[in-house]
């Protein structure tokens, strides 16, 4: 069980910053995961006075703030043209409606989590975070980058002329997934996102060129295969390493040849 | 320390810890519909809505609350009365532990969709676990109570 | 078969309580007790096989608002079983409160008391245990004569002689058969010999164990308990606790959900051990986890069966053994292994010339089981199911029609059913509605949709019992009001599933009444006459007779009181519901005036208990169809459509009983395709969260359809058998067999998840 001593809704990103840095304090996302510890929190600090939970899209860019609950994201219309429903495809089945009210956007992506639809989606996107003191990051920079004290502010995806694809595959369909795929073509260059590995998503990029003339069965099932090499997979209690290796050349393939309208 | 929060339409001021969960915050003032089935945020007993949204109370702290509106079920019976009658007829209340939490989710879903589909009604109450019933009995009483209402 | 027309029972009345608990009422046992009880928390052992050598509670105990610490040497040492069955049970008396030598990942090793929950859990933290770590047994297959033993104490006691010997690791042991079965084996044209698997699976009842207890006004101890089974819980705690029965009062409340979990006394000895202790109220409530690790799930078992029969499908011999885990402790270890073939083997009596049961039950260092809806019969019917199946595709023949031909039929005399006749049994109407309702015919094919995904079929049937023949005992208080209404007072326990109502039902068209005028009360062993329980699928069964022939009591006393009323006698008046009329005259009393003149000058009591039980156990059955898209690439299996008819006699409740199949059904599919239970190499469950333990959502189970074959069975109220249990056991055999269509593999294991199907090449053979 998580104790807190002090709860302190902030009046600035700086307030929350300056409190941040002590090691037994906690900035508050959604509290779903933090409650499950049992760490003894001195102060849990609260953004929720710093209009954070706002999506805010012009021409060329969606800002979404770090307090931006997944079933804002689910729901916004904007976000789901634009991603082609990914993002709704992604979120839609973790756990249940009341979760994704209270999850956000801000402490799923800060926690790079292995098991996330979140961070796997927007891997394929033009997608970066803004940090308090780290300024603009592109994601993928970020999904990699040592865990420090700074601040997740917002999450800007760029407009960039793309389509996208999401799959993923759940033992249960409200449980973790057991491998997830993001597919993207975004600046004409292909992203391909595979999360759950049960390790956190990786990206990888068509480097070998083998999507070169564009999709086809035989194209996908190349890349599919070039994928489950490249990414590696583990085993937890959901699935074994050799079958995320399959279902990701399944997965992979399935969403490429989705992606190019096959 | 203090909170003033809307409960059930009723401003209340109340002294908690930091780490008051508001679940047992609101059993404490009496709301006892509010149930814990699950300590993972998984099966959705704990539901109540916050600003309208249904939330799960477990992993909400009280002192989130403050400035806040919450309802349990104790202040929509009337409302919850117009479907769960429906339920009822088909006998899908069985044992009632995860009852209070998945009418809650429902009030929320057809305030946000009055006219759901089936597969819309099983998508919103996802996150409501039930292990008496099959849920289909859950479904059925749904159904028929936007059927009565469209004729 | 009766056609009578009833108004009260084979009728779709709302539940008793149905809108107290939609509309979320305070009435299960955290609601109904004060909050300011000491908190009781356990702390558990982390060892799977372990003694305590020192444990150090004195910093602990200096935490403020801790009241007090127990650990082994403070509780009685008199050994108890916390089985709800009747006495003498046969399940061993293996458990102390908390007993030095901890016997799985979650065993008791104290219980901490205190004001609140954050000093008890802070508490726990500073209590220091040291160990002596002994080697596990962790595999139920090499339990048997291990050297390591789980109960190596002398005075582990059996109150019933079930074959049981501490010193190999056996609980139970027995063989049972009827004919040569090694002669027809020999003598048939085809033999299969298979082996299934199927694990501990929790029964996840949405309100997890709790108790709640205080010493009342007389200074007896109380106790509210979310339980199935009040009168064996006041038993267990008079033994375990030393204080004569008529010491405690055990009650409960409504309960949120059972399945057998609360036919065990979980967890009501620790609360109970702390008000004798302090003399304060106290109160346990088990969180998710507790319950996942230390309840009391179903026997993990592995059934391993040899089938015989002719080319042309006629099934003559079923050789079963069964290997059962009962984990560290053994209650409902000897019982619920008896199911795995006496309500399996029966289902084929049709053309079977001989069989042969035969079962160990072993301890292992592993939660211990328990009660779990099927109680046995799931796991021996998931085996048989599946060999029948296996046989009728092995020999290239229509699945239904192999079990036409070799199923039970009304009026058979079940040799592996402990010689009972099927009085009433329309499983072979079953199978043809069944059939018709799902369109076998086209839905037994494999046909293929495209990227990698095909859609089939499969089929099981089951059976179950409606009682514990000449073991439970169910009674009923029916007492006349004075505005012609009346109190029904009974022992058995509703959990969810209605047995309130349909009870009263029952008494209201005996007393032709309305429902709604018989108030129902129970179950409290204070007040409820005696009950074994609501277990074993008996209530409607055994309890509703009890109701049915009190009825008949409480109307001859009416009839007596309103006969002097009348100035006749009791033979000459005849109950009219709402008047007793003097039989060929005009002259009547109305039922209120009947039951004010009880209340003056008057020494005819208006109230009538009967006690009832029965010499046999009449089967429900069923069959179940199942539609599934498998998507040969992922494994993932879509239940599209799960359809069954049932046999429970005359249904005395309707959409009850639908419920009753539909709840059962999910949970089935929900441990055949993801519900599963593993340990790390030291014993820890891994599943032991809702996070973990993956229950169907309304997003996992396809469409459900159920309807009705009746039958009219004689022994039972208004020809009503059971239906509580049965309605398990067809998803895993129906589902298994569907899976093996799409993909050519035979799962003998549950569950059949999504990798396991991917991954697995179809047989050789």
């Amino acid at each position: 069980m998580i104790t807190i001593q002090k709860y302190i809704r902030v009046q600035s990103l700086e307030e929350a910053w300056e409190l941040n840095q002590k090691k037994n304090n906690r900035i508050l996302g959604g509290m779903l995961w933090l409650k499950m510890g049992r760490a003894n929190v001195n102060t849990a600090i609260d953004l929720c006075d710093l209009g954070l939970e706002k999506i805010e899209e012009s021409d060329d860019a969606f800002s979404i703030g770090t307090s931006v609950t997944l079933r804002q994201l689910e729901m916004h219309k904007g976000l789901n043209t634009y991603t082609c429903g990914a993002v709704r495809e992604a979120l839609s089945s973790i756990v249940g409606v009341q979760f994704r009210n209270m999850a956000t956007i801000g402490g799923s992506i800060w926690g790079r989590f292995g098991f996330s639809d979140v961070l796997t989606v927007f891997l394929t996107m033009d997608c970066y975070v803004e940090l308090y003191k780290g300024g603009i990051v592109p994601l993928p920079d970020f999904a990699v980058m040592k865990r420090d004290r700074d601040l997740l502010v917002r999450l800007i995806v760029k407009k960039t002329p793309a389509k996208f694809v999401y799959t993923s595959m759940r033992n249960q369909r409200t449980d973790f997934p057991v491998l997830a795929c993001g597919v993207g073509y975004v600046n004409d260059e292909y992203r391909v996102s595979v999360g759950a590995r049960p390790g956190q998503a990786m990206l990888l990029r068509d480097t070998d060129g083998i999507l070169a003339n564009g999709i086809s069965l035989s194209a996908s099932d190349a890349f599919a295969a070039f994928a489950a090499e490249a990414i590696p997979t583990g085993s937890n209690v959901r699935a074994s390493a050799a079958y995320r290796t399959h279902l990701i050349r399944v997965l992979v393939s399935r969403a490429l040849t989705e992606l190019g309208g096959l | 320390m203090e909170i003033t929060l809307m409960l059930n339409g009723k401003k209340i001021t109340a002294n908690v810890e930091a780490d008051t969960i508001l679940l047992d915050f609101l059993r404490s003032k009496g709301c006892l519909s509010v149930k814990r089935g699950c300590e993972t945020s998984g099966c959705g007993l704990c539901t109540v809505l916050m600003d309208g949204k249904p939330i799960l109370s477990c992993s909400t702290l009280a002192v989130r609350a403050d400035g806040h509106e919450i309802f349990t079920l104790e202040g929509l019976r009337d409302e919850a009365s117009d479907f769960v009658d429906f339920i009822a007829d088909q006998g899908a209340d069985q044992c009632g532990f995860c009852n209070p939490g998945m009418v809650m989710n429902t009030i929320a879903l057809l305030r946000e969709n009055p006219d759901p589909t089936d597969d819309q009604i099983r998508a919103f109450l996802a996150g409501n676990l039930c292990r008496c019933s099959g849920y289909d009995g859950q479904l059925r009483g749904i159904r028929n109570y936007l059927n009565s209402r469209n004729i | 078969m009766e056609h009578q027309e009833y108004k009260s029972v084979n009728r779709s009345v709302r539940k008793k309580d149905a809108m107290q608990l939609l509309l979320g009422s305070p009435v299960y046992t955290d609601d109904v007790t004060p909050d300011d009880a000491l908190v009781v928390k356990i702390l558990r052992s982390p060892h799977a096989n372990a003694i305590v050598e020192k444990i150090d509670t004195a910093t602990a105990k200096k935490v403020p608002g801790v009241v007090d610490i127990y650990t082994w040497e403070d509780v009685p040492q008199t050994r108890f079983a916390i089985a709800g069955q009747t006495y003498p049970e046969p399940s061993p008396y293996d458990r102390l409160i908390i007993d030095r030598h901890v016997r799985f990942v979650g065993d008791v090793v104290a219980i901490v008391a205190a004001e609140t929950e954050k000093a008890a859990l802070k508490a726990m933290k500073l209590i220091k245990a040291d160990y002596t770590v002994l080697e596990a047994v962790l595999d139920f297959r090499s339990a048997k004569d291990n050297a390591v033993l789980v109960h190596p104490e002398d005075d582990w006691f059996p109150p019933c002689e079930v074959g049981g010997d501490p010193k190999r690791n056996l609980v139970a042991s027995e063989v049972d058969a009827a004919g040569d079965v090694d002669a027809v084996l020999a003598d048939c044209d085809i033999v299969l010999d298979r082996t299934y698997h199927t694990k501990a699976f929790n029964q996840t009842m949405m309100e997890t164990f709790r108790t709640y207890t205080s010493f009342d006004r007389y200074g007896r101890l109380h106790v509210v308990a979310s339980t199935q089974i009040v009168f064996h819980t006041r038993r267990i705690l008079s033994r375990a606790l030393g204080i004569p029965k008529s010491r405690i009062r055990v009650e409960k409340p409504r309960i949120g959900g059972g399945f057998g979990a609360k036919q065990t006394a979980v967890c009501e000895v620790y609360p109970a051990f702390v008000t004798l202790k302090t003399g304060r109220p106290a109160k346990l409530i088990y969180t998710r986890e507790e319950s996942q690790i230390a309840g009391s799930p179903r026997h993990e078992m592995e059934v391993r069966v040899r089938l015989g029969a002719d080319k042309d499908g006629k099934i003559r011999a079923l050789d079963l053994y069964t290997l059962s885990n009962t984990g560290a402790y053994g209650e409902h270890g000897p019982t619920t292994v008896g199911l795995s073939g006496h309500k399996s083997i029966p289902l084929y009596t049709g053309s079977l010339e001989a069989y042969r049961f035969g079962y160990d039950v072993v301890y292992t260092n592993l939660q211990a089981a328990g009660a779990y809806r099927g109680y046995g019969a799931t796991q021996g019917i998931f085996a048989v199911e599946s060999i029948v199946s296996e046989l009728a595709e092995k020999i290239g023949m229509d699945p239904t029609e192999i079990r036409d031909r070799n199923m039970i039929r009304e009026g058979m005399v079940m040799p592996a059913y402990y010689g009972e006749t099927a009085n009433a049994c329309a499983l072979d109407r079953c199978m043809e509605h069944c059939r018709q309702i799902f369109d076998w015919e086209n839905k037994y094919p494999v046909r293929d949709m495209g990227n990698g995904k095909v859609r089939c079929a499969g089929v099981a049937m089951a059976m179950q019992g409606s009682c514990i023949s000449n073991v439970d005992v169910g009674s009923a208080t029916i007492k006349l009001s004075e505005d012609g209404t009346y109190n029904l007072i009974i022992g058995a326990a509703d959990m969810g599933t209605g047995c309130d109502t349909i009870l009263a039902q029952m008494a209201a068209e005996c007393m032709e009444c309305d429902v709604d005028d018989i108030a129902v009360f129970g179950a409290d062993t204070d007040v409820s006459p005696y009950d074994s329980g609501s277990y074993a699928s008996s209530t409607t069964y055994i309890t509703g007779k009890a109701v049915e022939k009190a009825c008949g009591d409480l109307k001859k006393r009416i009839c007596t009181i309103a006969a002097e009323m009348l100035g006749c006698t009791a033979e000459e008046t005849v109950f009219g519901g709402d008047c007793v009329q003097q039989r060929d005259k005009d002259e009547s009393v109305s039922l209120t005036d009947i039951a004010y003149k009880a209340q003056v000058g008057n020494t005819t009591a208006v109230e009538a208990t009967v006690t009832h039980t029965s010499p046999i156990s009449p089967p429900p059955f069923m069959v179940g169809m199942v539609e599934i898209e498998l998507d040969k690439l992922t494994g993932q299996v879509t239940i599209l459509d799960y359809m069954a008819v049932v046999d429970c006699g005359i249904p005395i409740n309707p959409a009850l009983a639908r419920i009753q199949a539909e709840g059962g059904i999910v949970q089935g599919i929900g441990h055949t395709l993801m519900e599963n239970v593993t340990y790390d190499a030291k014993g820890k469950p891994i599943e032991s969260s809702f996070m973990q333990y993956k229950i169907p959502t309304r997003l996992d189970m396809g469409r459900l359809t159920v309807e009705f074959e009746n039958s009219f069975e004689p022994t039972g109220p208004f020809g009503a058998k059971s239906i509580g249990e049965i309605v398990i056991n067809t998803p895993a055999p129906a589902i298994a067999h569907a899976v093996y269509r799409a993909t050519g593999v035979w799962h003998r294991e549950l569950p059949i998840t999504p990798e396991k199907i991917a991954m697995s090449r179809p047989d050789s053979e």
